[in-house]
């Protein structure tokens, strides 16, 4: 450990009284709280990071925020693994481990950059124009070897042990940003009133006007962002939320957030989740996202310690850290000009100021006089010296002289591009400023202001300005009137530029996009090969995809292009930005989201009976039914399914079939309405009474099948299927609502509300009739089937009686208040033992419903018809309703469309697979003579063997045919006989009584 | 050799002159006063389109008109997925068409569209879904096409990072085609667009068709933002665009066009090999040669042509993801972006004929799917020009 | 995007559905050319960018169904009715016009 050979003695807004301990490939350093991980590492002298991405190329730290293109390392360790975490991002806390990326077998002695020799082949779209030969070799060979040499970090190889959450937020005024434009913002739009939040990516506020030690109202600008902080932290209407990226602009004022819980922890505190998801619903917007600076692209632009100027300043001023000890400072502009005097007082040697331009403004001038450094005008770097670390830099002067200035800190600037991508995600164009040479917000989103450096008002108190009018604008819009603006004083910096975006006549490479590896030369090719447009520029070369989302990259290439092409730069294009400004993790979008939690659980009435009892569950959509009811000595699914409808068909049984739909509809127009959206009649139906109905599509397709009950004259109560109950409540409403909304009809759903279980077979009567009260009639002839009506039950409870059967056996089901639920099953159990009554689940429901050839869920597939299902007689010609005149359309009206008939193997023992498709019995298993599909199958135990029903093409017509049932898959080929689809009691009678 | 070819030998020579003597990929060509065909939509399709009409009819004038740059539309904006494991009549001929034409695609254009077949892997999560994956599989079977039914324990063998053991709906299976896979995408258009233009085809950008002409209910030509432009023929192939085009021919589509978001995380080093889709949620992911995680889920759900959308779906996906493979959690989402698709009701894409006021005018549209970009060409040629 | 909804307020779109063209009117099962017009009702659309009217319904609120105008290309939500006020005022005007 060589210690913190480059931090300052003094300065910087860290906590020099305590230390932290980190390592980083291994090697333990120290820091302090309040450094990032680049900042520690620079005071500990490291300044070679990682690799580049194609060439593999040594990289440093670019930057000190998050457009970070190349220092990336793998943060923490184990399932906590986090690949490519910006090193400029990460806050350093005792015990932080990470390591470096993309490199093998070291980060020093990389034997990978081997492919920086082979860059000459390596250029953009290379492998569009090779690997083709052999065919065979692309998968065994070729794209194995890229795939292996692609990619970053290694993500974590276990389950995320982390949690995160969601949260919603409401303002009047978000603040992007707490910078100086984001502080006067927020405090101007605070004291209105307003209800602000104000995000801020860092975990400090104060932005730029800390990095570059401002003045502001004559303080340290330090002295005056805290106090603003401590006026807004007072305000009970302002929320401050560091560590919180604003990621996202979407439609409605709404905004996606990030907030970094706990990143800056060794571990996630116990409750409190790793990061949480903000959706910011905010009346009003000021975008004040600062700016970002641009580097220039010459000749191994991107060595360990070419930095930003800027970044320089952030590390001397904030973190007290000097990044170099002799700096060439190289800018086309006047704002880079004060890093020389930054550099001076930190102690570091300033070599020279290269500057692009011919001839100096007095700005620049008056201070490297002051500072008295060597100013070069005219002059530009063609080129850096050194691998992993800088020795020198080649500079070309006005005159075209060489010369060569020793440094091992290059410190550059090619101007600021305005942080804009908010500003465009919901389609805002932007447009280009010449005074600042790049790109400022154009149309902006509804709501939003942008200010300060975002605007592309670089200067400090132009920021301040903005900030505070923009912040008092937007309070002003939603209804509260500040009292006054009020503004810090503060200076200008001088920030004129002219233009430079690349050297010409560099040796070495000259970066673009750093992390990508696409250097200048790549742009000329894509022009050379016609991928000049922004779009295919970008896709060809991959220019700009690279985890800074092209903060550093973009507007270069663009102007480059540009040169190229011999247009302007606005002409030449501008990539729209998406979402997110910088990325998300995964985890914090999906929130609580996972394992048991990923979708609520809907546990019907029997639920907890059923845990008690040993019965086994199935996930329906979102309800967890009881699917089985095993019992010691049923040594598999199978008996126990047996065991069951053999109780039912010979005893009786008890199912919970709360999980279908149901829906209450009353009115004077009830009976007309159900009419208009059943198939079959309803208006004929008698008080009192049930009917099985069908609800179609409006193109013809069947949707939805269930009972109707007549509860009064104007009363109904309808059940749907499970999986269809909210599309058919939704559908219902909608042809209340906007069809015929003359119709006197009201409808609720009333699924949650009712408990309602299935008492089935011989003894049902018998067993009910120990829990209904005893004035009610409920024999064949008083209650006969498809009979309902009010009763009690269990000496005075309310409940609903009606006379249905899915099983084909004698049945009810009876309905009581959703609360008495697991009660009345209780009451059902113990007044069946006498019957030895079982309970059954959803398997042994299937095998019954099969056994009658009734349709479900497999049937109903959402291309099946009315006549597909063996309904097309119930379809009624007398009456409109939906999806009476499409439900005769060619297509699905045709004769020769499969069919639902019954199916028996020929073999009794074989077993019968659902989703076999039909051949006839000599024909070849090709496309052309498929007629069909298995849709359901069983073990009958009734009938004693596999039984199915299927959708064959003329199947009834076909009945006693011998056809195969073909399912390859599955390795299956069975003879089976066509049969009606009805196996058990095909006259009916047992379900009368 | 000409600079056209590409290959090993072509790359390593220019690699020693730095790459100066490679020429445009394809011609910015200039529009002519007439040609025989003219297809509208320079994405996938049109491209496609364009370059088997020009390999089959060698004599015949094509040009390809694109309102802005080609493969910007669907094929510049999807998750690059090539398979044929569909189910109802009609999708698996047609989409099996063209993964044949997927496997010999690179040695015909000449171009590297690194189509590859690591297995497409759709989970299921219940007896039922089961069962209907057997009926999709077995259709497939009976079309000659490859597919296996998996159970749980193959599932786990090849995927063993899903979440097999707190999950919500329990993995018990998957359908898997082995010739499924990916491809990359842009390069599927810029590599039809250069083997077309090499076949003559005139590729036009930046050209907007704001009319048709019609003539005895036959259509002569176009109107476009660069001038009249003849036709013998009229092809459209502009996806969720169809219906605005289609409305300038004075014909009404059963589409709408929506939005569907798809995403990729920052590259990392192999993570997973084939796709996976999630049978209880709305996820399916593959990762792309250069590292970055591919994934995408449901429809935003509403009309739009703004090729955006909006959170609630940005989560839904990311849940399904989180549900299905816990251990992306830490991986960060890097880019989101949406196309607009021309659904119909049922959701198939159209290919039909439909007679303009009895003319002899014809139009396709083929929409929605990067896995039928070679056939829909192959089929559009084949049912316009053999007649 | 969010929806104002005439009578819970202005909420996200998790809580809505889409349903579709709001443009279409049904037609009438004894119009001779009946079929026709159906299969114009159910499947042809204009679906061209700009605004759109068009149905949602409050699934995780109220119930209402809506008829919101928004425009298809920017997302913008122009105005927001109760569907059925809207198709009452329709057959207020069909009958009018009849």
């Amino acid at each position: 450990m060589t210690g913190q050979i480059n931090r300052l003695p003094s300065g910087g807004i860290i906590d020099r009284s305590r230390g932290v301990r980190f390592t980083f490939d291994g090697i333990v350093y120290d820091g302090h709280p309040g450094d990032t991980l680049a900042s520690a590492l620079l005071a500990n002298g490291v300044t070679l990071t990682g690799r580049s991405f194609k060439y593999h190329r040594p990289r440093g730290i670019l930057s000190a925020g998050s457009e970070e293109p190349s220092a990336l390392v793998e943060l923490r360790t184990g399932a906590r693994r986090e690949a490519n975490t910006k090193a400029t991002m990460a806050e350093v806390f005792d015990g932080l481990e990470s390591t470096s990326q993309n490199r093998w077998p070291s980060l020093r002695l990389d034997l990978m950059s081997v492919n920086s020799l082979l860059s000459p082949i390596f250029v953009a779209g290379f492998y569009y124009k090779t690997f083709m030969w052999p065919a065979a070799l692309w998968e065994k060979l070729y794209e194995p070897a890229i795939r292996r040499a692609a990619g970053l970090g290694r993500a974590s190889q276990s389950a995320d042990p982390d949690t995160y959450e969601k949260a919603t937020a409401f303002c009047d005024v978000l603040v992007i940003g707490g910078g100086p434009a984001g502080l006067t913002a927020a405090l101007n739009a605070g004291r209105s009133g307003a209800r602000v939040i104000v995000a801020d990516e860092n975990f400090a506020l104060g932005g730029r006007a800390i990095d570059d030690a401002a003045e502001i109202d004559g303080k340290p600008a330090a002295q005056w962002v805290a106090a603003a902080e401590g006026e807004l932290a007072a305000m009970k209407n302002v929320r401050i939320m560091r560590r919180t990226t604003v990621f996202g602009t979407y439609d409605g004022g709404t905004y996606g957030g990030v907030e970094r819980v706990s990143d800056h922890l060794a571990t996630p505190p116990a409750g409190i989740p790793r990061q949480r998801l903000w959706h910011f619903i905010a009346k009003r917007s000021v975008l004040a996202a600062g700016a970002t600076e641009r580097p220039i692209v010459f000749g191994n632009n991107d060595r360990p310690g070419v930095m930003l100027a800027g970044a320089v300043r952030t590390y001397i001023n904030r973190f007290g850290v000097k990044p170099g000890q002799r700096a060439v400072v190289f800018a086309n502009n006047d704002y880079a000009a004060s890093t020389v005097t930054t550099l001076k007082r930190a102690g570091v040697e300033v070599a020279a100021l290269v500057d692009s331009r011919n001839a100096p403004s007095s700005y620049v001038s008056g201070i490297v006089g002051a500072a008295d450094v060597r100013l070069i005008s005219g002059a530009v770097i063609t080129t850096v010296n050194g691998g992993h670390k800088i020795k020198s830099v080649n500079v070309r002067t006005a005159d075209g002289r060489s010369i060569k200035l020793d440094c091992d800190l290059v410190a550059m600037s090619g101007g600021w591009n305005p942080n804009i991508q908010l500003s465009t995600h919901v389609g805002g164009k932007p447009v280009w400023d010449d005074v600042i040479c790049s790109f400022v917000p154009g149309t902006l989103p509804p709501g939003m202001v942008v200010a300060g450096a975002a605007s592309g008002a670089l200067g400090l108190k132009d920021a301040l300005d903005g900030g505070a009018a923009s912040g008092a604008s937007a309070a002003g819009a939603t209804g509260h009137k500040p009292a006054g603006i009020s503004v810090p004083s503060a200076v200008n910096e001088s920030v004129a530029i002219s233009p430079l975006w690349r050297v010409d006549g560099c040796t070495g490479k000259s970066l673009v996009d750093m992390q990508n590896d696409v250097a200048s030369s790549d742009i000329e090719l894509s022009n050379r090969e016609g991928f000049r447009s922004v779009e295919h520029l970008k896709r060809y070369t991959t220019l700009g995809m690279a985890t800074d989302q092209g903060r550093t990259a973009n507007v270069n290439a663009l102007a480059i292009m540009a040169e190229l092409t011999q247009k302007s730069i606005p002409q030449t294009g501008m990539t729209l930005a998406r979402p997110p400004y910088s990325p998300v993790a995964i985890g914090a979008l999906a929130g609580h989201h996972r394992g048991k939690e990923f979708k609520p659980s809907r546990r019907p009435p029997s639920y907890t009976w059923t845990k008690e009892n040993g019965g086994k569950f199935n996930e329906t959509g979102l309800w967890l039914r009881p699917s089985l009811y095993p019992k010691s000595g049923e040594s598999d699914w199978l008996d126990t399914v047996k065991r069951e409808v053999n109780t039912v068909r010979s005893s009786v049984g008890i199912c919970d079939v709360s999980t279908l739909g149901k829906i209450d509809i009353q009115g004077a127009d009830a009976a007309l309405f159900l009419d208009r959206v059943y198939m079959n009649g309803m208006k004929t139906l008698a008080v009192g009474r049930c009917r099985y109905g069908g609800m179609m599509r409006e193109d013809g397709i069947l949707m939805d099948d269930g009972t109707v009950a007549r509860l009064a004259e104007n009363h109904y109560f309808l059940t749907t299927t499970t999986a269809n109950a909210v599309k058919a409540s939704q559908h219902l409403e909608l042809c209340h609502q906007w069809l015929w909304p003359e119709l006197d009809v009201q409808m609720i759903s009333a699924t949650e509300q009712w408990a309602q279980y299935a008492v089935a077979g011989p003894n049902s009567r018998a067993l009910l009739q120990k829990i209904v009260d005893p004035e009610f009639d409920i024999t064949d002839k008083g209650f006969p089937y498809l009979q309902v009506g009010g009763i009690t039950v269990c000496g005075g409870i309310k409940a609903r009686l009606f006379r249905l059967s899915f099983s084909g056996e004698r049945a009810f089901e009876i309905g009581v208040p959703a609360r008495y639920g697991d009660s009345l099953l209780r009451r059902l159990v113990e007044a069946g033992k006498e019957f030895g009554a079982c309970v059954y689940g959803t398997e042994s429901l299937g095998v019954m419903r099969i056994e009658k050839g009734h349709i479900s869920g497999p049937e109903l597939n959402g291309t099946s018809t009315a006549r597909d299902v063996g309904l097309g007689g119930m379809v009624s010609t007398k009456k409109d309703f939906i999806g009476r005149v499409l439900g005769d359309r060619p297509g699905i009206a045709d004769p020769d469309r499969p069919a639902l008939v019954g199916l028996r193997p020929v073999d009794r023992t074989a077993r019968l697979r659902s989703g076999s498709h039909f051949l006839s019995r000599d024909a070849k298993p090709t496309a052309e003579n498929d007629e069909g599909y298995m849709t359901s199958v069983c073990y009958s135990p009734t009938v004693g063997h596999w039984i199915a029903l299927g959708f064959l093409k003329r199947g009834p017509q076909r009945m006693g045919e011998i056809i195969r049932a073909y399912d390859p898959v599955r390795g299956g080929d069975t003879l089976v006989e066509v049969v009606s689809p009805c196996f058990v009691d095909a006259e009916g009678e047992k379900v009368r009584g | 050799m000409p600079v056209g070819d590409y290959s090993i030998f072509s790359v390593m020579k220019e690699a020693l002159r730095g790459h100066t003597g490679w020429g445009p990929a394809w011609r910015d060509a200039e529009p002519k006063p007439a040609y025989d065909i003219v297809i509208i939509g320079g994405g996938g399709h049109g491209l496609a389109t364009a370059y088997y009409l020009a390999k089959e009819y060698k004599a015949a004038r094509i040009a390809v008109v694109e309102k802005g740059w080609i493969g910007g539309g669907n094929v510049g904006r999807n998750t690059t997925i090539v398979r044929s494991n569909y189910m109802l009549p009609g999708n698996i001929p047609f989409y099996e068409l063209s993964m044949k034409l997927w496997e010999g695609l690179e040695q015909d254009i000449n171009y590297n569209a690194m189509v590859s077949q690591r297995g497409v892997l759709n989970l299921y999560h219940s007896d039922g879904q089961r069962d209907a994956f057997a009926r999709r599989g077995n259709s497939m079977r009976l079309h000659g096409v490859d597919c296996e039914l998996l159970d749980a324990d193959a599932v786990r063998k090849m995927v063993p990072f899903l979440d097999f053991e707190n999950a919500r709906f329990p993995v018990h299976g998957g359908l898997l085609q082995r010739r499924g896979g990916t491809v990359r995408h842009d390069a599927v258009a810029w590599g039809y667009a250069r083997a077309a233009d090499r076949h003559g085809v005139d590729i036009i950008q930046n050209c907007e068709v704001t009319a048709f002409r019609f003539e005895n209910d036959h259509v002569v030509g176009i109107e476009t933002s660069r001038g009249y432009i003849g036709a013998g023929k009229v092809g459209i192939s502009v996806a969720g665009n169809s219906s605005r085009v289609a409305a300038m021919a004075g014909m009404k589509l059963p589409i709408e066009s929506h939005v569907l978001q798809a995403f990729v995380t920052e590259s990392i080093k192999p993570f997973i090999d084939g796709v996976v889709t999630f049978g209880a949620g709305h996820f399916y992911i593959s990762q792309s040669d250069k590292g970055g995680l591919v994934f995408g889920g449901d429809l935003d759900g509403y009309n739009s042509y703004a090729q955006r959308g909006n959170m609630p779906v940005v989560e839904d996906v990311c849940e399904g993801g989180m549900a299905l493979m816990p251990r992306i959690g830490r991986v960060r989402l890097l880019r989101s972006w949406g196309r607009h698709h021309g659904y119909v009701d049922g959701r198939q894409p159209v290919h039909r004929s439909h007679p303009h006021q009895g003319s002899l005018f014809q139009w396709r549209v083929v929409l929605r799917r990067l896995q039928g970009d070679a056939s829909g060409g192959h089929v559009f040629r084949a049912s316009d020009c053999t007649r | 995007m969010r929806i104002n909804c005439p009578c819970c307020g202005e909420r996200g779109i998790d809580e809505f559905s889409y349903y579709g063209d709001a443009t279409v009117t049904r037609p009438d099962l004894t119009s001779p050319t009946a079929m026709a017009e159906f299969v114009a009702y159910a499947f042809e659309r204009a679906n061209i960018p700009g605004p759109h009217r068009e149905l949602w319904y409050h699934a995780a609120g109220c119930h209402l169904w809506l008829v919101v105008t928004r425009n298809i290309a920017t997302h913008e939500i122009l105005s927001v009715e109760s569907a059925r006020d809207v198709a009452l005022a329709r057959n207020a005007n069909a009958k009018g016009s009849a």
